[in-house]
């Protein structure tokens, strides 16, 4: 396994970092590698230039903004998942993180090299987009803020732009009352999503559910937000409510290859909705 | 010292592979080594026009780069064999590169070699071949139908060679009488052999001298030395050195003779420097033999009582693009013959077609043939009982061949030798708790909810390969015996050299113990050599769960030749007849007078002194055998695996996998589980995850490990393991095998019990792997009854 020859550059500051992407012919950024330099040893990619961002400590870390947290770009997965702030804020990232491949691909690799690499099998963009994320870049026209429901734009696509560099992404912190899950049905080889499904379920002073959100990794090019989470909405949040949300759940162009098939991943997306409200009801009450 | 046949003691073999100091081929280095890197054909068929290798040859560090056409120009044999002949077998020739046409995706085309290996893999992409792309021949039945694209030209409609055993007319006759038939039309999964460690050659040449040595990753290095000579390099056999240094796995795929490790040769021997070459994951799913790859029908004929009267299977054998190496025996030798299975089957027929696809080469695999044959037999004996109202467990008691008719002749060749199938199915049950299980199963039928299914396999395999005078007279080009030399050093510490080139099994282990229960001196003053043919006499290799059976007894029987020796000595030295020396305890004493003896050392010592050895015997103490077993050896058990069903997904977990094996007497039970657990999980791996895809023109989709679904620690279960013990009666340890028993009884016990767990819904067969979505797809076009 060999790579294509490529010119290293290491950056010291992210002004650096973003000097070099724009100065620098066909430069990709590398931060944690797992997946660009697979691809660069399969040769599927051959970039001329690697800019390195991984030593820059200001990318790195969990805190709390007010209602919100901020995930630096260079967490690993692994520090997302045992992050203190984390699991008393936002329990569903840790989760969502502990659930990545295995722990030597969760030291390694961080939450914003996942998402820029934008695998549609990946397990972060719907949690993302759930938690009404907001992914955070810079570049040398300055910073910009972009939602996680516009972020990922289609297969392995995103937002970013050319010498823009990915520094954090903000979600909503989740609150008393609130129950989230992330449940995934795992491909057998490579433990990718082939359906992983991310709910969040509010349950208000009355009891009654005042907010829901669902979505899914693994079924469409792009997460897969599901409106009709919102009917549940003023339930109880009783098994019949959430079972109604699944039935009705529809797929447009669902996602399909020589392993798992559209219709399949789309009876795997009602059976996972049922269990992930489920659960995430079943945390709210506790 | 009396124990140490039969005790777990730890591998010796592991403190130095799990701290890192194991030497793999990959590991060594030489001075002035450069590295080969191959350019492979990414169409399964097409016509190859011009290669220009000019850009290639002009990268800054490109030694050389060889084409098909300069190996033909140089003047070596140039071509890998196959070494299993049938009658009218087509084979045709595979050149150590193609030159005219590629036959699958991974066919090489050239070899370039460079200083350095990034500069070799960039100067693989530099190598312009033009391609006339061809319709590919894919699938192992269809290749032979009328038009399909032709993979050689000599062989038509695809087809190798045919095959039968058995006989036709009375199978026939008992079909047309019979009042009950079954039948089952099932496909078994192409699967990758998966060796952790890549096949990997570093060779190094001589000029003065004229000598090639060769590491590489090897099962059996004096076969590939055999090879490589007579028709891969035309070098004398005796000026070839062919080391395996600690071989990371095989399970057949490192027995057989690729052109890879010939070219890496060829190079080293053309520039007159060493050459290394270490095949990435991406060119051992490609290129690496496959295994199974079968379409078959099998239809049984049976009485109203569920007594099996004939059985009669038809076969379609995939050979891939060329005849690998022992690929024609696989199908045949190992399938044909095992299909009585445990069973008393009064009339058996079966015939084979193997076929050319524009595909990998397909050859052994771990079982090789015996899990393909198992599945057969086993799947229709659960098919009967479906279609007869009866239990699985109850059809196969009816059906044992019962523990009193052994030796028991099949109708398809195999003698087998000693059984008692009966022993290891109740020990087996009563271990799972079967009826407790069935009633269960019964109760949730009621309910609905998660779908229980209960799978049994009552298998047989024959191993220790083999008698060499059988497999002589079924195509084999080789003889199968195995050779043992067993050197004991004036100090009375012994060296063993066995041509049983282990590849993970630990044998260095197991053969000491063998030596040190004979001898009755500690496993610690004991040595194993193999894996190099300067070292070792010759040999035959590691695979077809041989080496306890044949090298093992082998080295028992040298063992034997030493001791008798030291008798004479003994005698000679205790003044006494030879016959009433009795050796135990490491001591040689007259009978009846344990107090008139010597210790081994003196006598030992006694004979390099040659101070006052008898007048008829030679100084010195070293013996070699040269083993022909007269018989294979026939393991058997009775496999139950249990399993859930996800109703919604499909998704199938393993709940519970029992496993009895009767393998003979056991040398190292630690080790015989460990085969067993590695060889279920194996089997697991077929029936629930593994295949491999090629689309309609001949792409591999699964050439990752991202895509090939290998199983994985947390995908399976703690397996419970028992054992009988029916010792095998022809060879002087009483041991039959152990390697590939799990892989032979695994995939038949886990279909089994998904398809009963499925049995509410109609379904009666599903083809493996049993994914999610398939067993889902059979849930919704079922009838849940």
């Amino acid at each position: 396994m060999f790579p294509a020859t490529f010119d290293y550059h290491r950056a010291e500051t992210l002004p650096d970092a973003i000097r070099l992407l724009a100065e620098l012919e066909d430069a990709k950024v590398l931060a944690g590698g797992h997946s660009l330099i697979p691809m660069m040893k399969l040769r599927l990619a051959a970039p001329a230039t690697i800019v390195d961002i991984g030593r820059l400590a200001e990318l790195k870390g969990v805190r709390p903004i007010g209602p919100r947290v901020a995930v630096g770009a260079l967490t690993t997965h692994a520090e997302v998942a045992a992050s203190p702030v984390l699991r008393e804020h936002c329990p569903l990232l840790c989760e969502v993180a502990g659930k990545i491949a295995d722990p030597q691909v969760r030291n390694r690799g961080t939450v914003g090299g996942n998402i820029a690499h934008a695998d549609p099998a990946s397990d972060l963009p719907a949690a993302l987009v759930a938690l009404d994320g907001v992914v955070c870049l810079v570049g040398s026209q300055g910073e910009r803020r972009v939602e996680a429901k516009h972020f990922f734009t289609d297969l392995l696509t995103t937002d970013v732009r050319p010498a823009e560099i990915i520094t954090h992404v903000e979600v909503r912190a989740i609150g008393r009352g609130t129950g989230s899950a992330y449940l995934k049905f795992e491909h057998p080889a490579s433990g990718y999503a082939v359906c992983g499904a991310a709910a969040i379920v509010t349950r208000g002073a009355n009891g009654r559910c005042s907010d829901a959100a669902l979505c899914f990794n693994g079924v469409t090019a792009t997460p897969l937000v599901i409106p009709g989470a919102a009917a549940l909405v003023g339930t109880g949040l009783d098994d019949a409510a959430i079972d109604g949300v699944a039935a009705a759940l529809v797929v447009q162009e669902p996602m399909s290859d020589v392993h798992f098939s559209g219709p399949y991943r789309v009876a795997l997306a009602r059976t996972y909705a049922k269990r992930a409200l489920r659960l995430a009801r079943d945390r709210a009450r506790a | 010292m009396a124990t140490v046949l039969g005790s777990s003691i730890k591998r010796r073999e592991d403190p130095a592979l799990i701290t890192g100091d194991g030497k793999y081929t990959d590991d060594f280095a030489l001075p002035g080594m450069a590295h080969a890197a191959f350019v492979r054909s990414p169409h399964a068929h097409a016509r190859i026009g011009r290669i220009d290798t000019s850009a290639a040859r002009a990268l800054p560090g490109v030694l050389a780069v060889f084409t098909g056409a300069d190996v033909a120009k140089s003047g070596v044999g140039g071509v890998v064999p196959t070494c299993w002949l049938h009658p009218g077998i087509k084979t045709p020739a595979h050149p150590l590169l193609a030159t005219d046409t590629v036959r699958y995706v991974g066919d090489g085309v050239a070899v370039v070699v460079a200083a350095d290996p990034y500069v070799a893999r960039d100067a693989v992409d530099l190598v312009d071949v033009e391609y006339e792309p061809l319709p590919a021949a894919v699938d192992v039945e269809r290749a032979t139908d009328e038009g399909a694209p032709i993979v050689h030209a000599e062989a038509p409609r695809n087809i190798s060679f045919e095959w039968e055993l058995g006989d036709r007319a009375r199978t026939d006759a008992a079909f047309a009488a019979a009042p009950r038939r079954v039948d089952l039309s099932l496909r078994n999964t192409r699967t990758l052999p998966c060796a952790i460690e890549p096949r990997s050659a570093m060779a190094s040449w001589d000029a003065s001298t004229g000598k090639l040595t060769l590491r590489m990753t090897s099962q059996n290095p004096h076969v590939h030395r055999l090879l490589l000579s007579l028709a891969s390099l035309g070098l004398p056999e005796h000026r070839i050195r062919v080391i395996a240094p600690n071989v990371g796995g095989g399970f057949g795929s490192k027995i057989h003779h690729y052109p890879d490790e010939a070219l890496v040769s060829f190079c080293a021997m053309q520039l007159g420097r060493p050459v290394k070459w270490t095949a990435t994951r991406s060119e051992a799913t490609q290129t690496d033999a496959h295994g199974r790859d079968h379409v078959t029908r099998g239809e049984l004929a049976l009485d109203d009582d569920g007594r099996i009267l004939a059985l009669r299977v038809h076969t379609y054998a995939a050979m891939g693009a060329y005849l690998s190496t022992f690929a024609p025996a696989v199908p045949t030798y190992l399938y044909g013959t095992l299909l009585s299975g445990e069973y008393a089957i009064p009339a058996i027929h079966v015939k084979v077609v193997a076929t050319f696809t524009h595909t990998a080469p397909v050859d052994a695999v771990r079982g090789a043939g015996r899990p393909e044959a198992t599945f057969v037999i086993e799947r229709l004996v659960d098919r009967a009982a479906g279609a007869l109202g009866l239990d699985p467990a109850e059809i196969r008691r009816r059906n044992f061949v019962p523990a009193d008719q052994f030796p028991y002749q099949t109708q398809v060749a195999l003698l087998y030798d000693s059984g008692n199938y009966q022993g290891t199915l109740a020990k087996a049950l009563e271990m799972v708790g079967y009826e407790a299980l069935r009633a269960d199963q019964a109760q949730r039928r009621t309910q609905g909810g998660r779908l229980l299914g209960i799978g049994l396999s009552t298998y047989i395999e024959a191993c220790g390969l083999a008698p060499s005078q059988v497999v002589g007279s079924l195509g084999a080009q080789a003889g199968l015996w195995e050779s043992a030399k067993v050197r004991v050093h004036p100090t009375g510490t012994v060296t063993v050299f066995t041509g049983c080139s282990a590849h993970g099994q630990g044998h260095e282990t197991t053969y000491a113990q063998i030596v040190a229960d004979q001898l009755g001196i500690g496993v610690d003053r004991i040595d194993v050599v193999h894996g190099d043919t300067e070292e070792v006499q010759f040999g035959m290799g590691t695979y077809g769960s041989r080496s306890a059976a044949v090298g093992g007894s082998a080295i028992a029987k040298s063992v034997d030749k030493i001791v008798a020796k030291c008798r004479k000595i003994a005698a000679h030295l205790l003044e006494a007849a030879e016959e009433d020396i009795v050796f135990e305890d490491n001591r040689f004493h007259v009978r009846g007078a344990a107090a008139k003896g010597t210790g081994w050392g003196d006598v030992v010592l006694q004979a390099y002194l040659c101070h006052n050895l008898p007048d008829d015997v030679e100084p010195g103490l070293e013996e070699t055998t040269f083993y022909n077993p007269s018989n294979f050896t026939f393991p058997f058990g009775a496999h139950v695996a249990v399993v859930e069903i996800d109703p919604d997904t499909g998704e199938v977990t393993v709940l519970r996998y029992v496993a009895v094996d009767d393998v003979g007497h056991v040398i190292n039970p630690m080790i015989v589980d460990g085969q067993l657990h590695g060889g279920i999980v194996h089997g697991i791996g077929q029936a629930l995850f593994e295949q491999v895809i090629y689309d309609e023109t001949g792409q591999l989709l699964t050439g990752e490990l991202m895509d090939y679904a290998l199983p994985k620690a947390h995908q399976v279960i703690s397996i419970e393991l028992a054992r009988t013990v029916t010792p095998c009666p022809h060879n002087p340890l009483g041991v039959k095998g152990v390697g590939e028993a799990g892989a032979i009884a695994a995939p038949a016990a886990i279909v089994n019990a998904v398809v009963d767990a499925l049995a509410p819904f109609g379904v009666t067969h599903l083809d493996m792997p049993l994914t999610a979505e398939k067993v889902w797809r059979a849930m919704q076009s079922g009838r849940r009854l």
